[in-house]
């Protein structure tokens, strides 16, 4: 297992800049999860990193060596693609064994390894088959079984779970996790799931148009986003954004005009020293509001606009004059469409971003 | 009339017509092999004759010169049986066709490969001026082509002609099995790549078998264009290297027209791209549907 260091790597395509300088870092033994919108970047980073793709400048570092310029075979890496990319001419015995045929490895030896991947994996009744003939769910398997059969140094997973249906999905989640805690391998994993990202990564890097926005633990991605688009991205749904104008000492006027409300000092003191204009962007995720048919001390009307019921949770969308804020509770109190209604938020979870340049100042 | 027997009707309304155009599509074949297989009396009889006894004058007469279908002596004088050019001929056909199709085939799968995956420098020019060999009608080119097939010792060959059919051929293969490429994902030889495969050995393991159905197509196409072709042979070569198609056109003039030889010649030639076509058959249609459907 090794660790992998990116640093400014760029990758344009004719006149498109798929990658641009983009720096990471993925530590031995870990997942680190490239987390971005499709056409961020995360597939053709990840190719870089494999050599299908030849960077147009910037280093990557597998290990101590730099693979920049070697091919494919000598980098020790395994793929995994989104769709599978099994060979359809041959049966899942031999998809697995196809890296250690070109290897030299003695016939008996492959046949363990093979047999031995394909029990971890629980595929091994499925050896005989092409690929053609099982499901989505049990051709990534195989196709992480395929990874996995010749240790390499690095895996990349490219959206390996994309094209699974929804309960494969969340199976496969806990099991890639499991199974990269029991070998100690090295993933690199690009998804374009937040919420696959907050699970399985122990390090996530959001990349946008090509450029890295932030980098931490999923707690730290989730609770302080670097920026608008990293709160809205992470999170389902997204961070409620409204307007807002800080008011000297610890007021926020949100909306502005809507409710004024006095912010904790720790908030409160960061505004003081590191706001240059008081205009500014409240935020607020989903499940830091509460919602009461009755109103009272600091609670603040609202109107009820649609109603999500998702099954234990229920998502409710409330109107605020010309904002929206998507509250995220438990299904029981009912609430209807066009219903008048009063909301309240935990204060300390309060986020603050300039307006301007959408960066988070608390 | 409910709407399972309009719909049973209506299938049997278009297994008439697809019959009866059947039967139009085969009415020329039939024809040629009953002149060929009837008598000179009985093949110009007026009705047509439905029923006759089967004779192999006319595939005698093709294949050896004096046999005019009738054998014995006749004044005392023995007719002797030598062996026609024709079997020369359609021995060059086959050699011809089958060695350029090969060539073209592979070459094309080669060339649709690279043109389909790798980056080429001016490859939509290359392309073009591929494509653009098939452009011009054949007679065009053809006293500068005589004239340099002379000067360079091809006039007359086999050699010289398989050449020309192979380029002749290449244009439409290059198209072809790059279009076929296209369409094979490339994780396939990429997953291969990563896995410790060179480039040349996941081309071979894993992405020529998924070309197959392609150069079959490819394959059956210029076979056909070759073996029917006309105008080159007919004015690159004279005597040794002559494939049948131009030679059998030749015995419209000499001696009257021998009806029956021309269908006995026009029958063998079909049966060999008949047969081939048959045994690939599958792989033709699948050829032709492919990349009709995406996964």
């Amino acid at each position: 297992m090794a660790r992998l260091v990116i640093e400014n790597l760029t990758k344009r395509f004719g006149r498109v800049v798929a990658v641009s300088g983009l720096s990471l870092e993925a530590q031995s033994g870990t997942i680190t999860v490239l987390l971005g919108p499709t056409g961020a970047g995360k597939t053709t980073t990840l190719r870089c990193v494999a050599g299908l793709e030849h960077p147009d400048s910037g280093t990557i570092r597998i290990g101590e060596r730099v693979v920049n310029d070697l091919p494919p075979k000598d980098r020790d890496v395994a793929f995994v693609f989104q769709n599978f990319s099994l060979y359809p001419r041959y049966t899942v015995f031999e998809n697995i064994a196809s890296p250690l045929r070109i290897r030299n490895i003695s016939r008996d030896e492959i046949e363990r390894r093979v047999r031995e991947v394909a029990h971890f994996l629980h595929i091994d009744h499925l050896l005989e088959r092409r690929p053609i003939h099982i499901s989505g769910g049990e051709m990534q398997r195989v196709a992480i079984a395929r990874a996995l059969v010749r240790n390499p140094q690095l895996f990349l997973l490219d959206e390996p779970l994309t094209n699974l249906d929804a309960k494969i999905r969340e199976e496969m989640r806990t099991e890639l996790k499991r199974l990269q805690g029991e070998t100690g391998a090295t993933f690199l994993y690009a998804t374009p799931d937040q919420a696959e990202a907050l699970s399985m990564g122990d390090r996530i890097v959001v990349i946008r148009q090509g450029h890295v926005v932030q980098v931490g633990t999923p707690h730290e991605i989730y609770h302080y986003p670097r920026n608008v688009f990293v709160a809205d991205f992470v999170g389902s749904p997204g961070m409620n954004f409204v307007p807002a104008l800080f008011e000297g000492e610890g007021k926020l006027n949100v909306g502005p005009g809507y409710f004024t409300f006095e912010l904790p000092e720790e908030a409160a003191s960061v505004c003081r020293r590191t706001l240059k204009r008081p205009e500014v962007l409240f935020g607020i995720r989903p499940e830091d509001i509460l919602l009461s048919i009755q109103g009272g001390e600091g609670w603040y009307p609202a109107q009820v606009d649609v109603i999500e019921p998702l099954g234990v949770i229920q998502i409710v969308r409330l109107r605020l004059n010309g904002h929206v804020l998507r509250v995220r509770g438990e299904e029981g109190a009912s609430f209807e469409a066009g219903e008048r209604v009063f909301f309240r938020f935990k204060k300390e979870k309060v986020r603050i971003f300039d307006r301007l340049t959408e960066e988070r100042i608390f | 009339m409910n709407e399972f027997q309009r719909r049973a009707l209506k299938n049997r309304v278009i297994v008439v017509i697809l019959v009866v155009l059947l039967c139009v599509y085969l009415f020329p074949l039939y024809w040629m092999f009953s002149t060929a297989t009837k008598s000179k009396v009985d093949a110009f009889s007026l009705p047509p004759k439905w029923v006759w006894r089967p004779q192999g004058d006319n595939f005698r007469g093709i294949f050896y010169v004096g046999a005019g279908g009738a054998l014995g002596t006749v004044r005392g004088i023995e007719l002797k049986l030598k062996p026609s050019a024709f079997l020369r001929q359609l021995g060059n056909s086959i050699v011809v066709s089958f060695v350029s199709t090969l060539l073209a085939t592979f070459l094309g799968a080669l060339s649709g490969y690279v043109f389909s995956r790798m980056r080429v420098r001016g490859k939509d020019d290359l392309l073009f001026v591929i494509l653009s060999s098939r452009m011009l009608p054949p007679v065009v080119i053809a006293i500068p082509l005589v004239m340099m097939y002379r000067s360079l010792g091809l006039f007359d060959t086999r050699f010289g002609l398989i050449i020309m059919y192979t380029v002749f051929n290449l244009a439409f293969a290059v198209w072809m099995m790059r279009s076929f490429v296209d369409d094979i994902p490339r994780e396939y030889e990429e997953a291969a790549l990563v896995d410790g495969y060179s480039r040349f050995q996941a081309f071979f393991k894993f992405v020529f078998p998924e070309m197959r159905v392609g150069m079959v197509a490819t394959a059956i196409f210029s076979l056909i264009m070759t073996w029917n072709e006309f105008t080159f042979s007919l004015l690159l070569t004279g005597e040794r290297a002559r494939t049948a198609v131009p030679s059998i056109a030749h015995s419209l003039g000499t001696a009257g027209v021998n009806w029956g030889h021309i269908a006995a010649g026009s029958f063998l030639m079909v049966l060999p791209v008949v047969v081939f076509t048959f045994l690939l058959g599958g792989n033709l249609i699948r050829g032709f549907t492919f990349g009709a459907i995406k996964e």
